[in-house]
């Protein structure tokens, strides 16, 4: 690991200040950070640690839950209001890293940690989203982990968090504070897609902090799961998972909010699968039916077809557990 | 040993004198407040097993590396140093981390637990007695970071079944494999330290 400067912040507003030099970088738990700094895939000259910024609160107020950028996946996954009313995002948490990682890692950190391709984890390959322009091996090389919807001619990494997919399906907004004053960025908006610019990966601009996720508290939510396929049992990134919000009256579907992790280079709300879904009885042809809209874009590369059967049956699987909790 | 005879120890030692000589620290960004503030090295103090351990470190040392090569701690071992095999794990302030993934300067004004730090004289910590009873190991080098995940798991209450200690010991792996009798030793030592 290259040398860099360090600095703790005590304060968002001086963390943000520091931040807008383009050589700092933030640093909280550093799970992912300096894995890619110890490879050479990022290099900075400066790292700001905000790990000691009072941010790492969680609490309810005015029909939401209001999580601190700070605030450590375990802690989160544990919290009472967070189990109870969002157990989608408990359950994507702990399905998360190892219980030593998810001890460390912030929620702020974990919306930005970088794609697990190993192309783009190895800095003597090219890779457009570290090198903008060197090429994509991925498109006709390894690909069995990569992306089936969602990806360009320029990449089909897959985003590897669990929880952003959780907060996808939950609608939840990230807060942030800039030189420019604080925002609120809708998780839908918040990662971009790949297009010719797999580089720029969310819409934070430079030395943006992350402050805090809000999650809508709803009736929808208290009735939510999440469900994740690896390659073995435990501490392992999803080859496909899927987090569900169903809200049923009798058999029918009132309400429901789907979406998904390992397929696409960022978390992949299914708007299409809803709609096969919405104001129909929850049954084998729906189910069926909302697999098929989920992948009727899918464009599979050499190795990675098998995702396109098994997320529409990871997707059945959950579904099935609402027919039969009701 | 004589001076023609070093220990492995001293060799790495040495080697990581030179490399930290050889590299020149990058300049300072221009911005006058980062200035001021900004320390390349730094005078840190860790505690560890209870003493506090005074330091000057490159902001870039690892937690693992301070333990290791400056303090003299070399039970807390060094594996993959990317966070997948939990050879490192110790606990800050009672919860179980991985010492690769953190920056000593970090954790400063923390109570860090070792290998070291779990037996009292010569009575082992029942975690470390139960690896024992259930031979809980084969070569060793896991171990330490097995123990420290184990103390941890006990104290967090995840070892209702062998399912929940495999899935909260998942994070500290084994090549010799000895995961049932890893799992076995967790079990037993919950069961002495309820």
């Amino acid at each position: 690991m290259d040398a860099f400067a360090y600095t703790r912040a005590d304060q968002p507003e001086r963390a943000v200040r520091l931040a807008a030099d383009p050589r700092a970088r933030y640093i909280a738990g550093g799970t992912d950070l300096l894995n890619l700094m110890k490879d050479g895939v990022q290099r900075h000259d400066h790292l700001i640690d905000i790990s000691a910024l009072p941010l790492a609160d969680v609490r309810e107020s005015g029909g939401r839950i209001r999580l601190g950028a700070l605030s450590r996946m375990s802690d989160v996954a544990v919290h009472q209001a967070v189990r109870r009313r969002l157990p989608v995002l408990s359950q994507a948490l702990l399905a998360g890293a190892s219980p030593q990682v998810r001890n460390m890692a912030s929620l702020g950190g974990n919306l930005l940690q970088r794609t697990r391709c190993w192309y783009f984890r190895d800095p003597t390959m090219p890779c457009n989203r570290r090198e903008p322009g060197s090429g994509c091996p991925a498109l006709d090389g390894l690909n069995r982990w990569h992306a089936i919807v969602g990806g360009s001619d320029h990449c089909i990494a897959v985003h590897p968090s669990d929880l952003a997919v959780a907060l996808t399906a939950l609608d939840a907004t990230v807060r942030t504070l800039s030189a420019e004053g604080p925002r609120e960025i809708p998780m839908a908006g918040f990662y971009l897609p790949p297009g010719d610019t797999p580089h720029l990966e969310t819409a934070l601009r430079q030395g943006e902090l992350i402050t805090g996720i809000d999650v809508p508290v709803t009736e929808l939510a208290a009735g939510s799961t999440y469900l994740k396929v690896r390659d073995r049992a435990t501490f392992e990134f999803a080859v496909v998972s899927v987090a569900a919000l169903v809200r049923l009256r009798g058999e029918e579907v009132r309400e429901a909010r789907l979406a998904f992790g390992g397929i696409a280079p960022r978390p992949w709300r299914s708007e299409a699968a809803e709609q096969a879904l919405i104001g129909r009885p929850l049954n084998a042809a729906t189910i069926e039916a909302a697999g098929a809209a989920l992948v009727r874009d899918a464009r599979p590369r050499a190795h990675n077809a098998f995702k396109v059967p098994l997320v529409q049956r990871a997707l059945s699987d959950i579904l099935g557990q609402f027919g039969r909790n009701r | 040993m004589s001076e023609e005879d070093p220990t492995r120890r001293t060799v790495i030692k040495v080697g990581a004198a030179v490399a930290a000589v050889a590299t020149a620290a990058p300049a300072l960004p221009d911005v006058a407040e980062a200035k001021a503030a900004v320390t390349d090295t730094a005078r840190i103090s860790l505690k560890v097993n209870g003493v506090t351990h005074r330091q000057e470190l490159e902001a870039r040392v690892t937690l693992l590396d301070a333990l290791r090569e400056r303090i003299g701690l070399t039970g807390t071992k060094k594996g993959c140093d990317r966070g997948e095999c939990g050879a490192c794990t110790v606990l800050v302030d009672g919860r179980r981390i991985k010492s690769c993934l953190t920056l000593a300067v970090m954790q400063q004004g923390r109570e860090i637990t070792t290998v070291e730090g779990l037996a009292r004289g010569d009575a082992l910590h029942p975690v470390q007695a139960a690896f024992i009873r259930n031979d809980g190991f084969q070569c060793g080098f896991c171990t330490p970071g097995q123990l420290m995940s184990a103390v941890a798991c006990v104290h967090e209450g995840h070892t209702g079944s062998d399912d929940e200690i495999r899935e909260w010991m998942s994070g500290n792996l084994c090549r010799c494999g000895c995961y049932p009798n890893i799992v076995a030793s967790v079990r037993q030592a919950a069961k002495e330290m309820s």
